[in-house]
């Protein structure tokens, strides 16, 4: 009781002094990092679940890509359940002479059998709730899709061979998708108008559905009595399998983004570990004159507990402020690339933050203050009388565990838990030992420089080990600022110039067999070069050497992934020019023998194929069987018509087959392509630049919002600084008085401080330049399998941001000891 | 206000101590045994050039470290046999002090500075008591001030309050006019001696001022760690 009044009574007063400020800054800024993330992915979890409950927009979902017979939906009907249709397609839609593509949502009567569809009169206006589908002749559209083809409520879009009057904005349907919006904005229309309007053909790229709801229990007698009944081709989903695989994809974001915040955690952990050495070394005169006074060891403890869980609290609450603003600002940014509107955040994130924060302040703060406890009473009339160091088993057991605890939510697995902190430590240690070997280099510098530079780089070696934590601190949060703006963009801009400029930009599928000609002569007569059409055919692979692909064992899952789904074939008599033949041999000119195929590289190696393998397909019912002949290395960046598997002429001879192409247009020469579409509607002519700029758009925006959320760790990094700063700022004191007691002008100490901060900040830009040269190279290798050139520019602004960055926040770190009077400091008036 | 069977009394008792402390040269003695008695109300003060053990010798007195070989009887208490909590208590209970570089909490005004013992010792007045000594040492005025506000004056003025505060039984004052100019110092003096006068406390005053020595009622003189002299002043 009596501790905790005298801990009251003397935190306001410790506040004010500022000496305390690192540490609550570095408590604040944890609280915030966690606290931004929390709201942020809380709110997406949120409208995640609640569209999960929604997103079949039905109790179960049959989808086929065929039609789906007539007799499911008479056996839900007897079931007692309700049906609706629905279809699902791209097509391009035209407004006057603009086009865009767009998912095409055919819907029936009853749909939306579970949730409701939202739509508004005006763009950005209020929305509404609807009952029912758009009229015949009518529909809804997406803002996004209207703004691209600059049309507006009561406009006329030509959708296939029909004129549709637009009647609402669409701003919500149960089964969109979730998250991140798809590339095609969605246009809903009636089904009633699809026999007249010549969208669908043979082999178009149609997903149909029929949505089923009605009482659980009939929902699952239906549910049981079709199951054994469907087809291969029929696919069939329940609420909690949809919910299921939401759920996955919005934890795995918010994993991704909590390891990101854990960044910023860990190194605000090094500040407070750092500034509580300070809060308890300043706090050990003032725990020896209360010993002396009678003070036990209990109440010295309880003091520095409840002032230390007081300053967990401030920061908290400051940092939890911080945190929902910067959230506000994330969901902005992110604001038109995930669909629908995100729901208010709850508490609970900063209940977690707060947890997590005084987690991490005891764990890191506490060591140092239970040594205080220790401190001899002596220590009032003997200066140097000092407590023991805490035990490093004991800090560094402390610190760990908090880590182990703070993390463990994050990756909420304890093999992979071990496996990050053995990471970590391992990076942490590698960094660390970087860090001395820069900072020995620095202090060897300084016999050939001047008195200031001397004194500056002479610090930097004496506090060899503060030094290399700083410049690894803080090199760390400038490393992954450096990625995420020049090394994102330079990257991007390479993989773009390395693009063939007379690449195709356009791409035609779905052409059926009888418009090839017509196509090519369309292109002839308005002087476009005719493209080759490649042949497709849809199938399903069955067995590999006999073995049902079903149970077969593969190297990796994307091995299974593609035996699995639906494969698009393709023959060719020649090799293309954008592919490389490995291992094998191409089928000769004119081959006519039994069918033969050839796979791309990475799918044979995911799917453990090699040359001589039997593989079955069945096409439209029949079954085609083939011997892998050749093994091929695609070029997918030539954006020609490629295929992973490739069979011999003449084995699909037959199969229903649609064309798809792929050719450069100009940019005066894209009329052709209204002609085109209005021609043939079945085909979907997609625009790969349009595609290209909207996926950088969308890699610009999500980028944008990591990257604020390591402006904490860049923050983080800064409060390690001032903690560094802090720690020493008593023989900064001295020094500097010292220095000027000897005839030193104020300017070369501050010269001499400078000098420290920027060789500290040098150290800390060549490292970050480095890391993110590394990793960049890294990523341009394995991920864009591009050649990586140096980037002097990287090195520059690395070094230039370090040197400028440290040396600002330095200077206001240390310009109080700077700025003391010599005589105070010299005659140690103490208080 | 004197009381005289209480004088008779033997507050504090050294009894051969010795110090030794390990150093890179091997072990150094700092005191060695060091033995007398200081009775209830005497003002007793310690004298010898520097190292002679003067400031090893009152932390061993106050509980502040243990003798290496001897004990210590403070009130009664053989300090040896207490472990560091035990000794805090005693502190508390029996113990002042005035210490050269005053020793305020930066973080607590003067009164607060003042109520920091009577609370440690559990008293529930504390408010009003500080109150009370603040004003006799003339600080009422200023009570509200912070350390880095005060004079060296009036800090050791808060630091004098602040050890009388608890009528401790041994008030132990090292060198405390030694950060001040000798005109405030020995205003303090003036203020110790009177409020030693007026609250029957035995006062222990380390020093190297012989003027200041000559008036404690004795006289303890170190030299190299041994007890040379023990004397009454004439005064």
């Amino acid at each position: 009781m009596k501790a905790l009044l005298f801990a009251f009574r003397s935190f306001g007063r410790e506040l004010r002094s500022g000496e305390v400020l690192v540490l609550l800054t570095a408590v604040g800024l944890a609280v915030a990092a966690l606290t931004a993330v929390g709201f942020l992915t809380d709110r997406i979890g949120k409208a995640v679940a609640r569209q999960a409950n929604e997103v079949l927009a039905a109790d179960l979902r049959l989808r086929s890509q065929e039609p789906i017979p007539e007799q499911w939906s008479a056996l839900a009907r007897d079931y007692n359940l309700q049906t609706a249709e629905t279809l699902f397609f791209p097509s391009v839609v035209f407004a006057g002479d603009a086009s865009a593509l767009a998912g095409i949502k055919v819907v029936g009567a009853n749909y939306p059998l579970r949730g409701a569809v939202r739509v508004a009169d005006r763009m950005f206006g209020e929305q509404r709730v609807v009952d029912g589908i758009p009229a015949p002749g009518e529909v809804w559209a997406d803002g996004a899709l209207l703004a691209r083809i600059d049309a507006d409520v009561g406009d006329t879009l030509g959708v296939g061979e029909l004129d549709l009057v637009v009647t609402a904005i669409l701003t919500y349907r149960p089964d969109q998708s979730i998250g991140f919006a798809s590339l095609a904005p969605s246009l809903m229309m009636n089904i009633e108008d699809i026999p007249r309007s010549g969208l669908i053909g043979e082999g178009s790229r149609v997903s149909y559905a029929l949505l089923v709801a009605g009482e659980e229990n009939d929902v699952a007698a239906f549910n049981a009595a079709i199951e054994p009944q469907l087809p291969e081709a029929l696919r069939i989903r329940s609420q909690e399998e949809s919910s299921e695989r939401a759920y996955n994809a919005a934890d795995r974001a918010q994993r991704f983004l909590s390891l990101t915040a854990v960044i910023s955690l860990l190194l605000s952990a090094v500040a407070v570990a750092m500034s509580a050495r300070r809060f308890a070394h300043r706090r050990m005169d003032t725990v020896a004159l209360m010993k002396s006074l009678g003070a036990t060891q209990k109440f010295v403890i309880s003091v520095a507990l409840v002032q230390l869980i007081l300053l967990g609290v401030l920061g908290i609450l400051a940092g939890s402020v911080i945190g929902y603003a910067a959230e506000e600002v994330l969901s902005r940014i992110l604001a038109d690339l995930l669909a629908g509107d995100l729901p208010e955040p709850g508490m609970r994130p900063v209940l977690l933050a707060s947890v997590s924060a005084m987690v991490l302040l005891l764990g890191f703060a506490l060591p140092s203050l239970i040594q205080l406890r220790n401190t001899p009473p002596l220590r009032v009339l003997r200066h140097d009388a000092m407590p023991p160091a805490p035990s490093r088993l004991l800090v560094a057991g402390m610190s760990l565990a908090a880590v182990a605890l703070l993390l463990y939510r994050s990756v909420g697995d304890p093999v992979m838990l071990a496996i990050l902190i053995g990471g970590i430590i391992v990076i942490a240690a590698a960094l660390y030992l970087v860090g001395r070997g820069l900072v020995a280099l620095i202090g060897r510098a300084r016999s050939g420089v001047g008195v200031a530079w001397r004194y500056g780089l002479a610090n930097v070696a004496r506090r060899g080990r503060d030094s290399a934590v700083q410049v690894v601190a803080f090199g760390l949060g400038l490393t992954v600022l450096l990625l995420l703006t020049l090394v994102r963009t330079d990257l991007l801009e390479g993989w773009r110039t390395t693009l063939d400029e007379d690449a195709p930009n356009h791409f035609m599928i779905n052409i059926q067999p009888d418009e090839v000609d017509d196509v090519a002569a369309l292109f002839a007569e308005n002087g476009v070069a005719p493209p080759t059409f490649t042949p497709m055919v849809r199938a399903r692979m069955t067995t590999i050497n006999g073995e049902s692909v079903k149970e077969r064992s593969y190297p990796n899952e994307d091995g299974r992934w593609l035996a699995n789904r639906e494969a698009n074939l393709s023959w060719t008599a020649e090799l293309s020019s954008s592919n490389e033949l490995l291992e094998g041999e191409w089928w000769p000119a004119g081959y006519d023998g039994p069918p033969l195929v050839s796979i791309e590289e990475e799918s044979a190696t995911n799917a453990g194929i090699s040359i001589g393998d039997r593989m079955t397909f069945v096409v439209a019912g029949q079954e085609v069987a083939a011997e892998v002949a050749s093994i091929r290395k695609v070029n997918w960046d030539s954006f020609q018509p490629n295929f992973f598997i490739v069979l011999s002429p003449g084995a699909l001879d037959d199969m229903p087959t649609t064309y798809i192409s792929s050719m450069k247009i100009e940019a005066g020469q894209q009329s052709v392509l209204v002609d085109l579409v209005r021609a043939h509607p079945t085909i979907s002519v997609i625009d790969l630049n349009a595609i290209l700029q909207q996926v950088r758009g969308i890699i610009e925006k999500a980028s944008l919002a990591v990257q604020a959320v390591f402006v904490f760790t860049l923050a983080a990094g800064i409060a390690v600084l001032f903690a560094a700063v802090q720690s020493t700022i008593d023989e900064r004191r001295f020094e500097s008085a010292m220095l000027r007691a000897l005839g030193a002008r104020r300017r070369t100490v501050v010269a001499g401080v400078m000098a420290e901060f920027a060789a500290l900040g040098l150290a800390a830009g060549i490292l970050a330049s480095a890391g993110a040269s590394v990793l960049a190279a890294l990523v341009a290798i394995r991920v864009f399998q591009l050649p990586y050139t140096f980037s002097p520019m990287l090195w520059l602004v690395g070094i230039a941001a370090g040197v400028f960055v440290v040396c600002v926040s330095g200077y206001f770190a240390a310009r109080g000891a700077v700025n003391a009077a010599p005589a105070d400091v010299l005659r140690g008036a103490a208080g | 206000m004197r009381d005289q069977s209480a004088e008779k009394r033997v507050v504090l008792e050294a009894r051969s101590i010795g110090k030794q402390v390990s150093s890179p040269e091997g072990t150094l003695t700092i005191l060695s045994d060091v033995s007398f008695q200081i009775l209830a109300g005497e003002s007793v003060a310690v004298v010898g050039p520097s190292g002679a053990g003067k400031s090893t010798l009152l932390a061993l007195l106050a509980g502040l470290d243990l003798p290496s070989s001897g004990s210590v009887l403070l009130n009664g208490n053989n300090l040896s046999e207490l472990d560091e909590d035990g000794r805090a208590l005693v502190r508390a209970d029996s113990v002042g002090f005035v210490f050269q570089s005053f020793h305020l909490v930066p973080s607590l005004n003067a009164l607060e500075n003042v109520m920091l013992p009577l609370e440690l010792a559990g008293q529930t007045d504390a408010r009003n008591t500080a109150r009370e000594i603040i004003g006799k040492v003339g600080l009422s005025e200023r009570w509200s001030h912070y350390p880095a506000q005060l004079s060296g004056g009036e800090k050791q003025r808060v630091a004098i309050a602040r050890a009388f505060a608890t009528e401790p039984a041994v008030l132990f004052a090292d060198e405390p006019t030694g950060n001040l100019d000798s005109r405030t110092g020995a205003n303090i003096m003036e203020l110790m001696f009177e409020l030693n006068r007026s609250s029957a406390t035995t006062l222990v005053l380390v020093t190297h001022d012989s003027g200041l020595a000559g008036r404690c009622d004795r006289i303890l003189e170190l030299d190299a760690g041994r007890l040379r002299s023990d004397h009454r002043t004439t005064a």
